[in-house]
């Protein structure tokens, strides 16, 4: 306690006394309680550090810290001269064998709904609000099942792979783990992200479209294990079914399959998490997420789709005229302003303007943004790298007068689509479509600087 | 670059007895030798399998009974269906005891889907999408009850109490007569309402 980090409380070291030192000499019962006080902050803490052992210590010791004899030196706003957390050993080297977020950053958890009906066949979003850059957290990945998250030992894992094929095939975990690998960096969207009735709803940018993230994935290409199992003539289908209690069913085109198409084992490092279909799933760049199969256990090639609930009953788009759009595959060009967004609240002067971008059919090729309420649109600065069918970071810099505003971006692929405006959308294809709705999100800035969704009312 | 089909993983890719380094000795030439095998060994190495003639060999064979155990994909004509049969009559018990509590005592809809009414609405404002309304193909209705349904209990209906149950869900709609017993054939002609309501994806159609 009495070491240079101590001393660092007294204005000038060199020619003002050491308080500790001082208080010890001059014996005044003001400085005696103070110095007791230090000790007993000191002694309660190595008793709880070394009983508990964990980080959340500092919490405490911050709390009473703040009567301590630091109190003294802060300033009225600022942070003590020297924090609580440097004046007593920190958690120990690997009291966490698999790290977690600081404490002070507990709210920055998924986007779950509290009143669905059930949370067997459901999602929950990612806050899109809270991150940065454009890989998505493991933890904070968004979720869709149809029939809850299955817990499901590797080891009793199997792939079959059957159908059109010269030899059918059984694969253990093992068996996929040693074919050529690699990994690809891709979002993954569901397409009902979100609801054509649903845009007004939103409160924040993870409520508007927190069903998309991006990760790192390592896996085979689907291509070399279709190729292991040799693909007879006819061969147009591959009908993959997860192992999940939904037994979930979509047919994928063998283009796709035999272009970029992976299983993976994988995501960002690790092994998959349970949620994203441990311990193996489908991952089909740019296509609505739910034909990325979790959980894989099947592959059936076939000359025609199943026609599966899932391609017929569900993920297909009702138009106005009471058709329904079928295998509508892609998820494409999309964009949304994280910051500012909707409950955030900004004050006049710079604020940096950032989110992302990304399209299914490729790099994002532009994002404009505009702080004028369409009116004009300005470029913003791509954030390296940029890749094919992933998560793109966009920044523009901007100073904010004070002014009532409307905030929003447009991307741009290098198809050179450009990301509509609802109305577009919404012109062609109405309201109960429900699924691929990428529509420019404006968000509405209030002279205080609350941030709200700007949608105009319907 | 032969590679046997179900041994090549017993060594690695393209390397065959007589480009086997051990197989060379370390003479001159044999180095000679062994380098030029490095390279193509190294070239082969990363071009792997180039056509479906080579394999890695990785798996087992899948074998027929393991196929029919797993394969539970029916199509949408029928083709595929199982052997069995059950009546709208057992399959109105059946969706009392199983289903009812989800999907409403007459599949009006609960914590489940509404799976009755609806014909008529998809183009209106507030489209009903139902079994009876929506879904194109009656085979698939036995695919997706047989390998989803009871939420609680999926894969835990026979054959028969499938058959039976989509028989009282077609009933419901007016697409089957109260006496009607389902089976492969009877359920295949079932034509449903919105057969013909599905189009391809337009895609672009925006701006």
């Amino acid at each position: 306690m009495t070491g240079s980090g101590e001393r660092f409380y007294t204005p000038a070291p060199d020619d003002g006394p050491d308080p500790v030192k001082e208080c010890r000499v001059s014996g005044t019962e003001s400085d005696e309680d103070r110095l007791r006080n230090t000790t007993r902050v000191v002694s309660r803490s190595r008793r709880s550090f070394l009983a508990q052992g964990t980080a959340l210590v500092g919490g405490g010791l911050m709390a009473e810290r703040a009567v301590g004899p630091a109190t003294a030196q802060e300033s009225a706003d600022g942070p003590p001269g020297v924090p609580p957390w440097m004046t007593t050993p920190g958690a120990d080297t690997g009291a966490q064998p698999y790290g977690t977020p600081s404490p002070f950053e507990k709210n920055v958890v998924k986007n779950i709904p509290k009143t669905l009906k059930q949370y067997t066949s459901a999602s929950v979003r990612t806050p899109l609000q809270e991150l940065d850059g454009i890989i998505t957290p493991n933890g904070l990945f968004y979720e869709r099942h149809h029939g809850g998250v299955p817990e499901i030992d590797p080891a009793q894992h199997r792939l079959m792979i059957h159908g059109l094929v010269e030899r059918p095939l059984v694969l253990t975990m093992a068996d996929v783990r040693r074919f050529p690998s690699v990994s690809q960096i891709h979002f993954i969207e569901c397409s009902g992200n979100p609801d054509f009735k649903a845009i007004r709803a939103g409160r924040t940018a993870s409520d508007l479209v927190g069903l998309v993230s991006c990760a790192e994935w390592t896996g085979v290409r689907l291509r070399t294990v279709l190729e292991e199992a040799g693909l007879k003539p006819g061969a147009k289908w591959v009908i993959a079914e997860g192992a999940d209690s939904a037994a979930l069913t979509r047919s994928l085109p063998i283009a796709k399959c035999l272009d970029d198409a992976l299983l993976v084992y994988s995501q960002n490092g690790e092994r998959l998490r349970p949620q994203q279909g441990y311990p193996l799933r489908v991952l089909l760049p740019g296509y609505e997420g739910n034909m990325s199969v979790k959980w894989l256990r099947r592959l059936n090639v076939t000359d025609e789709p199943a026609y599966s609930r899932e391609e017929t009953a569900k993920y297909t788009d009702l138009m106005p005229d009471g058709t329904a759009r079928q295998f509508t595959f892609t998820m494409e060009a999309k964009s949304v302003i994280t910051r500012p967004s909707g409950t955030q609240r900004i004050v006049p002067g710079f604020n940096e303007i950032t989110g992302i971008a990304w399209s299914g059919r490729g790099r994002i090729a532009r994002v404009e943004v505009s702080v004028d309420d369409g009116r004009s649109w300005q470029e913003a600065q791509l954030q390296a790298p940029v890749l094919d069918k992933a998560l793109t970071r966009f920044r523009l810099a901007w100073s904010w007068g004070g002014e009532a505003a409307v905030i929003q971006s447009r991307a741009t692929d290098e198809t050179g689509y450009v990301q509509p405006l609802f109305s577009a959308l919404a012109g062609a294809r109405g309201l109960n479509s429900f699924y691929h709705n990428n529509a420019v999100i404006p968000w509405r800035i209030a002279e205080s600087g609350e941030v709200s969704n700007g949608y105009p009312k319907a | 670059m032969a590679i046997p089909r179900r041994d090549g993983a017993a060594r690695p890719m393209g390397a065959s007895p007589a480009t086997t380094p051990a197989a060379i000795g370390f003479s001159a030439i044999g180095l000679a030798a062994l380098t030029l095998a490095a390279l193509t060994l190294a070239a082969l190495t990363l071009v792997g399998p180039a056509s479906a003639e080579t394999r890695y060999g990785i798996g087992r064979p899948a074998t027929a009974a393991e196929i029919a155990a797993w394969n539970i994909d029916i199509d949408r004509d029928g083709r595929k269906l199982p052997p069995g049969r059950g009546s709208v009559a057992q399959g109105g018990t059946l969706f009392a005891e199983r289903c009812a509590a989800c999907h409403g005592e007459k599949a009006e809809g609960g914590l489940g889907d509404r799976l009755v009414g609806g014909q008529g609405t998809l183009a209106s404002a507030t489209p009903v999408k139902t079994v009876g309304s929506f879904w194109p193909y009656a085979p698939t209705l036995f695919d997706y009850v047989r390998r989803a349904m009871p939420m609680n209990a999926p894969q835990s209906l026979t054959d028969d109490e499938v058959y039976a149950v989509v028989g009282y869900l077609l009933n419901l709609n007016g697409l089957v007569p109260d006496d009607a017993v389902l089976e492969a054939r009877t359920l295949a002609a079932v034509r449903m309402p919105n057969r013909d309501g599905f189009v391809p994806d337009p895609r672009p159609d925006v701006p």
